[in-house]
């Protein structure tokens, strides 16, 4: 299975993003070969649409799952209709860390938007 | 002549300079007719407050309307060319789905025009009202409000401009528009077209740090610039320091006062705080109308 893990950086084992839309990497895993791929977040200093613009690359990416620390409504809305699962990152300090707790199950899943949203943030 | 007021950070006194403004021009000197009558637009339609202090009764309104595209399903292919086009990812498709989020919509109608299946009609969405009439001393005022929740003030400038100024210009008279705070597209909206920039700050590290951007967005548009210092007294040099090296005209200085300060929070305007203002502000539009040319 395909997912996707926020990043600070374009590693393995890097530090995770908590943020979703602004997160500076999408760590790109599969969870059964572990072989994985690392893509800069286009949208970090995008003035607005962040959620939605991560949405899509999450979508075009064909994961089936993504783990982070927090997705605002535009995103959620967005997920939810491309029906990728969202899980919150937890304990998980690196990728590789949120990947194992996922792959075991540990990781909570979430069913609404976690954020207020920020500009333009109402969800469509 | 146009003439707009912005700061890049809040609360330097870009309302106080441009409410005084206003009536002094309108005003005149004493004896004299009024050479430079004044038009007022708020252009601050996230959080406008001109009118606590100008007072205008409305007698126009007009909704700010945006076209928000719908995409018929039975039509849509997901090509996925609506959403390539939007530049502010308002249009999104994932899998078989085109979702659109219109709180993100700039309603430029892109996604219209590429959608190659006729798929996306559109539709009105208002967010905000724009209105006018007539304030103190008989200034035409006009102003948008934002409808609480939207977060596209840029649209609501743009036609807040369009739908009060007539096409030729504000003939024979002295357009002002109060802008937004920040430095960003609502600021931009605001103050585009003005044949001058009057730039609010406080000689402060924040009103220089905000100066400076402001002024960098100016030379971007082409608008020449002046300064004006409210608080003057407290802070440092280094916004003066700024301003001789930058080349920017330093207008006028209003001193940080216990006196004009509670006059604001009572909603009076500096010249009628402290009257002799009024000179000082019709000297300084004259010498504006000369330096522009105009």
């Amino acid at each position: 299975m395909k997912i996707i893990v926020t990043a600070t950086a374009p590693e393995l084992e890097a530090t995770v993003d908590p943020r979703f839309g602004r997160g500076a990497y999408f760590v790109v895993v599969d969870t059964e070969t572990m072989r994985w791929q690392a893509h800069a977040n286009q949208g970090v200093n995008a003035a607005g649409g962040a959620g939605s613009q991560a949405a899509q690359f999450a979508a075009q990416q064909g994961v089936a799952a993504i783990i982070s620390g927090d997705f605002g409504p535009n995103a959620y809305i967005a997920l939810a209709a491309a029906e990728i699962k969202m899980y919150l990152l937890g304990a998980s300090k690196t990728v590789q860390a949120a990947v194992t707790s996922f792959a075991a199950g540990e990781l909570a899943q979430v069913s609404a938007p976690t954020g207020a949203g920020h500009h333009g943030g109402r969800g469509a | 002549m146009k003439i707009a007021v912005a700061s890049g950070k809040g609360g330097t006194g870009k309302t106080t300079v441009a409410t005084s403004l206003a009536l002094s021009l309108a005003m005149g000197a004493p004896g004299q007719s009024v050479p430079l009558p004044p038009v007022f637009l708020d252009c601050d339609v996230e959080g406008p407050n001109a009118h606590l202090f100008l007072a205008p009764v409305f007698e126009r309104r007009q909704d700010v309307v945006i076209q928000i595209p719908r995409v018929d399903a039975a039509k849509c292919t997901a090509c996925g060319k609506c959403a390539e086009v939007c530049q502010y990812h308002a249009i999104v498709v994932l899998g078989k789905r085109t979702l659109v989020f219109s709180q993100l919509c700039h309603g430029c109608g892109s996604c219209t025009l590429v959608c190659p299946e006729g798929a996306i009609s559109e539709e009105p969405h208002a967010i905000g009202v724009l209105e006018a009439g007539t304030a103190a001393r008989g200034i035409p005022f006009a102003r948008g409000v934002l409808d609480v929740g939207e977060p596209m003030a840029t649209p609501a400038i743009r036609q807040l401009k369009q739908w009060a100024i007539p096409a030729d210009g504000p003939e024979g008279r002295v357009l002002i528009l109060d802008a937004p705070p920040g430095t960003s597209c609502p600021v931009v909206e605001a103050v585009r077209g003005a044949d001058y920039l009057l730039l609010v700050t406080e000689p402060t590290p924040f009103g220089l740090h905000d100066l400076r951007l402001a002024a960098e967005v100016a030379a971007e548009l082409r608008i020449p610039v002046g300064v004006i210092i409210n608080r003057d007294g407290i802070g440092d040099a280094a916004v003066d320091a700024f301003c001789a090296a930058a080349g920017l005209p330093i207008l006028l200085r209003i001193p940080f006062e216990r006196a004009i300060a509670e006059g604001v929070a009572q909603g009076r305007t500096l010249v009628e705080i402290q009257p002799e203002y009024a000179s000082r502000f019709r000297a300084m539009a004259q010498q504006i109308v000369e330096q522009a040319g105009l």
